[in-house]
Formats: structure tokens, C-alpha cells, sequence
């Protein structure tokens, strides 16, 4: 039954919610709709123009996809893209492992222990990328680093001479992924302390009680009910690595085959002088990267979704 | 109730060990910078390293002092530079000279202070609307700050860049501290967090005619506080540790926040590791202070993004 009086109250409660509502999120709409979603719009606009830093206007002239498809025939470009996917590829799966593992071992810890443990795996987290390059720049030097005397004649024998670590092509991208994963795992194992402090205890004895092993009750129980965690490092991962790009211009500014997309993007906006920075191709290539990243995420979705 | 068979116990044992030697290699860089700090500059450049300073110095710190100056502060008036001809800022006050390590330090603090302050104020209002308002195209608004979420942030920075020089921010501290508070993922902890306040309070407090100002500051603040500690330490580290944006954004020695001023310096002088691990030193350790005395909160925050991410 219709009350014509209660439905006339009920609008005026939601316009009242309207209005309230949209009262509170109007400082933090005018920050994100001029500084994030506005970029955006910009960021696909400018992907189709051959802007440049100079352009006195924001937009230069409109030239469709032709960035696109000179992406596609960029040399430099392709490389950066490979060597994207080389340390995506290696740093998420041994990131979500590790942590995992670190994460299983410590989670039944007493209360300050485990938080000891959780604080130094996070430490180079908070010390900030550029302090931690500054650091591994020195431990990488090929005169005065660690690496060479500990691994050299003097320390454990493994290497003759000294290694140019981070000029060598061969093993510079694998000393960048290192540094990548110390400053990556401190993350997913927060979570997956967490993630393994709240599986449902009820389950595991049950599982217990069927005789099932340690290692059954850890796969068939435990990561069972952590999937959505693990979907979440995934992505935070996956999003990570596709971004680094301190490491890279702090340590071999794109030399010795580290160059990765975002460095590139950066260098191509910036750094090349003879074009005065090519915003419109820089932008080409951030979006290229945006709909790698949203595939991947859709990709981890998915499988996740499926087990 | 379970027999621990000898062969799990060989493995907590052994694991217990790995555990020990990684935590030890994740503490060692940390190590290195401090103590490079406060060695003698025959020890940083030895080919055999020094593992522990012979003698502890602080010449590398006074070199940092010494590498350059910037007055200490420059308090300007804000978007003065769109009325005055030449397109600089006035300042109200400007402060004597001092290191510039000091102004760097002085900097990335304000910095990270604003942008943590405007941070949570912002989105714990946002969150609450979010999570309590039944308002029309709240459905939209939670699926487009998702979206958001899960692209890269860098990629927007060079419009960003053609934006923050259109207002004439461009070289401020502000063009990093605004779109820090822009992105959403604070809204997104913050909705997590005022989920779980109970509507029946939110009906008392309308019956007994509170306003929803009153509403918001006297009930719903209270009750997300942990969600506002998580949050305030989360954005302060961030934003500290933003390297990119602070590097396409600011362009001065006045307006270089500490990571940045180190960056610098490891272009400048990459030979001397000493001031370099001095200039780390500084980077680092208040970022590290701040994080110990609110990691409980830290680890919060951390794990709320992640429920229902």
C-alpha cells in the first residue's frame, strides 16, 4: 500500500542523505578528481598528440595512434618492456614464496618476537628507496663493495677478480631484482601473518582429527582460506615491480640492459634532449603500461577465482 | 595431544636458523649505513671492508653540512606567484641561512606532515559517507576509487607534471603533497574502518537531534581512530619515501626534501660513500623511528586495505 505522506518522506530523507553525503566527500573528491582522475583523462589525450615539454599549450597537434604504432617498432622500448616482464616475472612468484614461507614460520611466535621479526623484514621498506640504493650501490661497488670481498679470494672463493656488478649486462638486471626483493617482501608478510593467525582453527583440528598430514592441513586448509590474501600480494606485487624505477635511476640510469618501462617513460619525458622531451610518446608508453598491469590483475583474478 | 615427530622438529630447528640469517642479512644494509656514517674516509674506501669503525667520526657529516646552504625556511604566501609579475612567490618570512641537509630534513617533514594531516581528515569523512550515507551513486563513486587503486601511479605523473605548472605549483612542496591526498586508497582504508560502525548509534544520535557535523566528530571519529592512526603513519611513509614524484616535481635546492637532496648528492659525488652514507643516514633513521613507535597501527592499516581488497 502507497502512503502518499511516506513516500514524500522518504525523498526528503534521501535527498537529506544526498546532500550530506556528497558534504563529506567533497574535499576528498576535489583532491581526487583534480589530481587523479583529471591526470588520467590527460595522461589518454596526451597518448594521441606529439606533445612535447616545450608546447606553450597543453595539448600539441593530434595525431591518432601513430605513438602506438612506433611503440611497437621502438627498439629501446621493446627492451625496457622485456626487461619489465623478466623482473616481473621472477620477483612475484619468489616474493609471494618467500613471504609465504617466512610468514608460516613465524606466525606462531610469541608476541614479541613475531613482532621483531615482522619489523626487520619491513625495515628496508620504510628506509626508503633512495637510502637503500645509496647502501646497495656501495655493497655492489666493484672497488670497495662487500660483494667482491665477501664472494672474492679473501672471503668465501666463488669469484676471481672483480666483478663490475652493476655495469655488467649479464648480471646487472639480476642485482636490481635483489635489491627489488628485499624492499618488496615486508608487505605480503604482514599479511600472511595475519592471514595465517585468522584461519578458522575449527577446520584445521577437524582436518587434524582425519588424519591428515601437516602438509595436507597447510594446502588443503590454510591456503585454501588465504586465496584472497594471496590474490592481494599478487596485485600490490605484480604493481610494484612493473614501477620500479628508483633502483634503476639511482643505480644504472637504464645502462647494462635495465632499462624498464617506467624508466624509459621517464627518460623519453625528460632526459632526451634532441626531441625535448616527448610528452605525448612518454604518455603512449604509460598507458601501454596501464593495460598491462589491468590484464595481469584480470589474469590473477581469474585464476584465483577458478581454485 | 600430538607427538612432534624428529623430523618436523629438525625442520622447525633448521628453519628457526634460516630465520636468524635472514633477518640478519635484511638488518645489514641498515647496519652499513650507519656505521659508514661515522667511519674515517680511509675506512669507507678500503677494499677490505671494516666491519665495525676502529674509531667513530663525524667528518662525514659535517662535509653533508658543509656541501651547500639554503635558507632554513621560506614561509610563502600561497599562490602569490599568480599576481606578481615576475611569476615568483613573495615570501612572508625567510629564514637565516643554514645546511641545506637541514632545509632537506625541514622539508620532507612538512611535507609529509601536511600531506598526512589533509590525508586523513579528508578521507576519514569520505570514508565514513562511504560506508554509512545511503546516497544516490555511492555504488559508482566506490567503483571508480577501485579502479583508481589498482593503477600505477606513476603513470599519470607527467600530466600531473603539465597540471601542477598550468596552477603554478610546479617546484612547490604542494604539487607532491596534493595529489598525495587525491589518491584513494585512504578513502578506501577509511570505508574498511567505518563499516564496522554500528547504524543503531549513528539513529540514536539523529533522534536526539545531533547535527551530522556533531554527528561525525563526537561519535563516528572516536570510533575509527585506530583506522586514523593507521592511515596518518601509512601516508607520512609514503609520501617520505615518494621518490618519483618529489623527483619530477621539485627542482630546487630550497624545495628538495632529504631523499631527494641525497639522490642529488649520489649524481653529484657518487665517489664519496662516506657523506653519501651520512646523507643516508639522515634519509633514513627518522622515517625508521617514526615507523617503530607506530608500527601496532602500521600493521593494522596494512592488514585492513587488504580484507575484502
Amino acid at each position: 500500500m502507497a502512503n502518499p505522506s511516506q513516500i514524500k518522506m522518504s525523498r526528503a530523507l534521501q535527498r537529506r542523505e544526498n546532500i550530506a553525503g556528497y558534504m563529506f566527500l567533497l574535499p576528498s573528491l576535489i583532491f581526487f578528481i583534480s589530481f587523479v582522475v583529471i591526470p588520467m583523462i590527460i595522461c589518454i589525450l596526451l597518448s594521441l598528440t606529439d606533445a612535447n615539454m616545450h608546447d606553450s599549450g597543453l595539448f600539441g597537434n593530434f595525431i591518432g595512434l601513430a605513438n602506438f604504432v612506433a611503440l611497437w617498432k621502438d627498439v629501446k622500448f621493446l627492451e625496457a618492456l622485456k626487461n619489465t616482464f623478466v623482473i616481473v616475472v621472477v620477483s612475484v612468484p619468489t616474493v609471494c614464496a618467500f613471504s609465504l614461507w617466512v610468514a608460516s614460520a613465524i606466525y606462531k611466535l610469541k608476541g614479541p618476537v613475531l613482532s621483531a621479526f615482522r619489523c626487520i623484514f619491513y625495515l628496508p621498506v620504510v628506509t626508503g628507496s633512495v637510502a637503500v640504493t645509496v647502501v646497495w650501490s656501495w655493497m655492489y661497488h666493484q672497488y670497495y663493495g662487500i660483494f667482491n670481498f665477501v664472494l672474492g679470494e679473501k672471503g668465501l672463493g666463488l669469484i676471481n677478480g672483480r666483478i663490475n656488478w652493476l655495469g655488467d649486462p649479464k648480471l646487472a638486471l639480476w642485482c636490481i631484482i635483489l635489491i627489488l626483493f628485499t624492499t618488496s617482501v615486508g608487505q605480503p608478510i604482514v599479511l600472511y601473518v595475519s592471514a595465517l593467525g585468522n584461519v578458522d582453527t575449527t577446520l584445521i583440528e577437524a582436518a587434524q582429527v582425519d588424519g591428515a598430514t601437516d602438509m595436507q592441513v597447510f594446502w588443503k586448509v590454510k591456503w585454501a582460506q588465504m586465496m584472497p590474501t594471496t590474490l592481494y600480494i599478487l596485485v600490490i606485487t605484480t604493481i610494484n615491480s612493473f614501477q620500479c624505477f628508483a633502483l634503476i635511476q639511482l643505480l644504472t640510469k637504464g645502462g647494462a640492459g635495465t632499462n624498464t618501462v617506467m624508466y624509459n617513460i621517464y627518460w623519453t619525458a625528460f632526459k632526451l634532449t634532441e626531441q625535448a622531451g616527448h610528452f605525448g610518446y612518454a604518455n603512449a608508453m604509460g598507458v601501454v603500461l596501464a593495460i598491462f598491469i589491468g590484464i595481469l590483475s584480470a589474469i590473477q583474478f581469474k585464476l584465483a577465482k577458478e581454485k | 595431544m600430538k607427538i612432534q615427530s624428529g623430523r618436523s622438529r629438525a625442520y622447525r630447528i633448521a628453519s628457526i636458523i634460516i630465520l636468524i640469517i635472514l633477518a640478519f642479512l635484511f638488518t645489514f644494509p641498515l647496519y652499513w649505513i650507519v656505521t659508514g656514517a661515522f667511519k674515517t674516509s680511509v675506512e669507507v674506501n678500503s677494499p677490505k671492508p671494516v666491519w665495525w669503525p676502529s674509531q667513530w667520526v663525524s667528518d662525514n657529516f659535517k662535509a653533508l653540512m658543509d656541501e651547500r646552504s639554503a635558507p632554513l625556511w621560506e614561509l610563502a604566501v600561497p599562490f602569490s606567484n599568480w599576481f606578481t609579475p615576475d611569476g615568483r612567490l613573495r615570501y612572508w618570512s625567510v629564514g637565516p641561512e643554514a645546511p641545506a641537509a637541514f632545509r632537506w630534513l625541514v622539508n620532507a617533514v612538512f611535507m609529509s606532515v601536511a600531506a598526512m594531516i589533509l590525508t586523513c581528515l579528508t578521507a576519514a569523512m569520505a570514508g565514513y559517507a562511504l560506508a554509512k550515507k545511503r546516497f544516490n551513486g555511492r555504488f559508482i563513486l566506490f567503483a571508480l576509487i577501485v579502479c583508481a587503486m589498482a593503477l600505477p601511479k606513476q603513470v599519470i605523473l607527467i600530466p600531473l607534471l603539465k597540471e601542477m605548472s598550468g596552477l603554478k605549483l610546479y617546484g612547490s612542496l604542494w604539487a607532491v603533497i596534493f595529489p598525495t591526498v587525491g589518491w584513494p586508497f585512504g578513502v578506501f582504508l577509511m570505508k574498511q574502518f567505518s563499516e564496522s560502525i554500528p547504524g543503531e548509534i549513528l539513529e540514536a544520535t539523529r533522534i536526539d537531534g545531533a547535527s551530522e557535523l556533531k554527528t561525525f566528530s563526537t561519535v563516528v571519529m572516536p570510533m575509527i581512530k585506530p583506522g586514523i592512526g593507521a592511515l596518518a603513519i601509512f601516508t607520512f611513509i609514503n609520501c617520505w619515501n615518494d621518490y618519483f614524484m618529489q623527483l619530477v616535481m621539485l627542482d630546487s635546492n630550497s624545495v628538495y626534501t632529504i631523499p631527494l637532496g641525497i639522490a642529488t648528492l649520489q649524481s653529484e659525488t657518487s665517489t664519496d660513500m662516506g657523506l653519501l652514507m651520512a646523507g643516508a643516514a639522515l634519509a633514513s633513521i627518522p622515517i625508521i623511528i617514526v615507523f617503530l613507535i607506530f608500527q601496532k597501527y602500521f600493521t593494522q592499516g596494512i592488514t585492513m586495505g587488504a580484507v575484502k581488497g
